[in-house]
């Protein structure tokens, strides 16, 4: 009987997730509910995580409920600790959710409602998901050691150095485009800037309080921390209307680009607990709280999505980024739907913590669904947006034209009607001077969200709603800033100390003011370029770190292959090397295209020739004949950077498939680091309740 | 009713606490403890003040936040 009843509910789970995935993907009509897609995910979810995870947990990895975890062998009451199984994928998720999900899905609306939110269900299912767990499952099983290491061990020094560069590089292009997406959202707004700023003294006092005041409690002070980040909302809004407040946080987009910077750096240097711990505690609050209050909202209200299932779009003339639907699509969404940056947090803390291996399951495979629903959640806020809205605030100036009635009238041609006054009244609601190109996603999502929760939870404060979501977006893309340059500044501190052993001291000062102002130039060299392109940036950086995070991906998952091929499961092995060679096609084309497209809005090399030449013929307006030449030398370099990807990639690939050969073939390979097997002691109860 | 109640609220707190790493000291000294027995240390377990510093310096030792 209960059996019965148990195949009757996963029966209507699956008919009603067949029904809202068939209804977004069919529907034709004016609008559509944003309640199909959160049905459509929330079923599609549970079903893949009861089967398909369950299924690869007991048959391909063959999880083992009675090996002991490293947590427990090594426990040590600091790093090792086996830990309650909630516990740990409240940490994992606060750790892999970041600003990624919210903005991808956000650019990717360009195409239409339908394949992006395809893509995030099918390639967090397949893909992400499946990456995440794998990855968690192998560090556990090897002491928690980290992708770089298990490529080295299990691949080999080429498969660890490219793990190690690709880490690097996708640090700096990450932290550039997430620069990129703060700036915009603080250009010429007093209330953004000013609230932005405030949050770095807010996180001192914080981290003061932490550190000697009341060294250790935690939850006190984030409880006043978040409740001076409401304030400082509220107080953004009373500098906003004073004539001489308000001027000294109104700037164009290059002046913040140096304090963002500069701000870079002194994060970098200062102690963690002055800055850097404190902030991170208060945005995976803000965050937590934020999205679930966005959840609630969405099914409070069922807002009614707008924008059309595909656009014209789809055909690559895109204005918030060149390129076709495929592969643009599963470049621009990567976090949401695959992220190689997991597998660098599933073999950091997370393996350390695990009390049982029959928790990996959860928390490698359910946080990265929860994190895929937030890209579900993104998608829905960029969507019910009026079309002409939305592309009025993503659109770049020199795609659309500079002036609002150009805007308009090119959008309104392209069958998104919007008008300059409509405009002005949401600029008006919203607290801004104008919403007119804001691009990078933040601010067309923060209108979209400041609409939801206005309609949910009182109209007359979207203002303040606004200005809540971008600096929601803004404080943990600030923190990823400050743990990137820090964490890129102690990679090359390990890589100078092997020729130059002091630099690899972490805390000898000269190394650290050394290596975090090369790596806050690095960053920076592509914040400033993305400022000053008048497309956007955005159009040129975002591909390239979509095209970074997949090769990452792509990495973890050759890791994976391979341990799986040497371990004698070639016949499962397909479960990696699926969502791997669909990595690679994707990747590959995407790079490629972005090589040689003679499309200007895709092809590096075709916009650096074409600015070249109209440079040459002298037609081009004395500002942007000024800044031509860097922008001719960043597009070359672009070009580089993305070949020297697609390299890395095709190495790792072939190193892999040459390590699966050679055991295949019964040639010896490199033995496999597994720890071995010991008995579980722990009686895991009091962590597992 | 009310007793489990209550005994549903304390759960959600120590859950709070251990997520949020208010409760970490504690947790370090009843290690501190248990382990004591196993290894006689010979350094009395570090304060609470000591224990954050080097709780907080070695877990922002690596890639902590992800995009």
């Amino acid at each position: 009987m209960n059996k019965t009843l148990q195949y009757l509910i996963w029966f209507l789970v699956a008919v009603i997730g067949a029904s809202a995935v068939g209804g977004i993907a069919l529907h034709r009509g004016e609008s559509i509910n944003a309640l199909w897609f959160v049905a459509a995910a929330v079923c599609v979810f549970a079903i893949a995580y009861r089967f398909y995870a369950a299924w690869i947990a007991a048959k391909v990895l063959m999880v083992d409920a009675s090996r002991a975890t490293p947590a427990e062998r090594l426990d040590n009451g600091r790093d090792y600790v086996p830990t309650n199984k909630w516990v740990v994928f409240g940490h994992h998720f606060a750790a892999i959710a970041g600003p990624g999900p919210l903005v991808g899905p956000t650019l990717a609306a360009q195409f239409g409602y339908l394949p992006g939110t395809l893509w995030i269900l099918v390639g967090a299912v397949l893909g992400g998901a499946v990456q995440d767990m794998v990855t968690l499952f192998l560090s556990t099983r090897r002491n928690g050691r980290s992708l770089g290491q298990m490529a080295r061990d299990e691949l080999g020094p080429v498969g660890g150095f490219a793990a190690l560069i690709g880490t690097f590089t996708i640090m700096v292009i990450l932290i550039a485009v997430l620069g990129l997406v703060v700036v915009n959202a603080m250009k010429h707004s007093a209330w953004a800037t000013s609230t932005v700023a405030a949050t770095i003294p807010i996180a001192m006092i914080v981290g003061i309080y932490m550190r000697h005041l009341r060294p250790g409690r935690v939850l006190e002070a984030s409880v006043l921390g978040v409740i001076l980040l409401l304030l400082s909302v509220f107080g953004g809004g009373y500098i906003d209307h004073h004539p001489y407040l308000s001027s000294l946080f109104n700037h164009d987009g290059l002046t913040l680009a140096w304090w963002v910077i500069a701000y870079g750096f002194a994060a970098a240097i200062l102690p963690v607990w002055l800055l850097l711990a404190p902030r991170d505690y208060l945005s995976t609050f803000m965050k937590l709280g934020t999205i679930f209050l966005l959840a609630v909202a969405i099914i409070l209200l069922q807002p009614e999505v707008k924008m059309p299932a595909l656009t014209q779009f789809i055909d690559g003339t895109g204005p918030i980024f060149g390129g076709s639907l495929f592969p643009f699509v599963f470049i621009t969404i990567a976090c949401g739907a695959v992220s190689g940056f997991h597998a660098l947090i599933a073999s950091g803390t997370t393996p350390k913590l695990i009390a049982n291996e029959s928790d990996i399951r959860m928390i490698g495979y359910g946080a990265m669904l929860l994190e895929s629903f937030v890209a579900v959640m993104a998608m829905i806020a960029a969507t019910v947006l009026d079309p002409g809205v939305f592309f009025a605030i993503n659109s770049p100036a020199g795609v659309v034209g500079k002036e609002a009635a150009d805007a308009v009238a090119t959008i309104t041609s392209w069958g998104f009607p919007v008008t300059v006054e409509q405009m002005e009244l949401l600029a008006q609601q919203m607290g801004e001077a104008t919403l007119f190109a804001r691009t990078g996603g933040a601010p067309s999502l923060a209108v979209g969200m400041a609409s939801i929760f206005g309609s949910a939870f009182g109209q007359h404060l979207l203002a303040l709603w606004y200005h809540f979501a971008i600096m929601f977006e803004a404080i943990f893309i600030l923190t990823t800033l400050d743990a990137g340059t820090r964490v890129g500044r102690f990679m090359l501190q390990d890589m100078l100390g092997n020729f130059w052993p002091s630099m690899g001291r972490t805390s000898w000062y000269p190394s650290v003011l050394l290596t975090s102002a090369i790596v806050v130039a690095g960053w920076g060299y592509f914040l400033y370029i993305g400022v000053i392109d008048p497309n956007g940036g955005v159009n040129i950086l975002w591909p390239l770190f979509g095209i970074s995070n997949q090769l990452l991906a792509a990495i973890a998952l050759s890791v994976g292959t391979g341990i799986l091929i040497k371990s004698g499961r070639l016949k499962h092995v397909w479960v990696t090397l699926l969502p791997l060679s669909w990595l690679v096609i994707v990747t590959s084309t995407a790079a490629w295209e972005k090589i040689t497209s003679t499309d200007v809005r895709v092809g590096f090399l075709a916009a650096a020739n074409d600015m070249s030449a109209k440079l040459a013929a002298g037609v081009l307006p004395p500002e942007k004949a000024a800044v031509a030449p860097q922008l001719i030398f960043n597009q070359q370099l672009d070009a580089v950077l993305t070949l020297f990807f697609v390299v890395v990639l095709w190495i790792v690939i072939l190193d892999m498939l040459r390590v699966s050969y050679r055991s295949l073939a019964g040639k010896p390979v490199r033995p496999s680091v597994e720890t071995p097997h010991v008995q579980t002691a722990l009686d895991s109860s009091w962590v597992r309740d | 009713m009310l007793s489990s109640l209550r005994q549903y609220l304390g759960r959600c707190w120590r859950f709070l606490r251990q997520v949020s790493g208010d409760d970490a000291y504690e947790r370090y000294l009843q290690c501190y403890g248990k382990n004591q027995v196993a290894h006689q240390h010979q350094q009395p377990p570090l304060s609470r003040e000591e224990f954050f510093q080097l709780w907080q310096q070695e877990k922002w030792d690596g890639v902590k936040r992800c995009c």
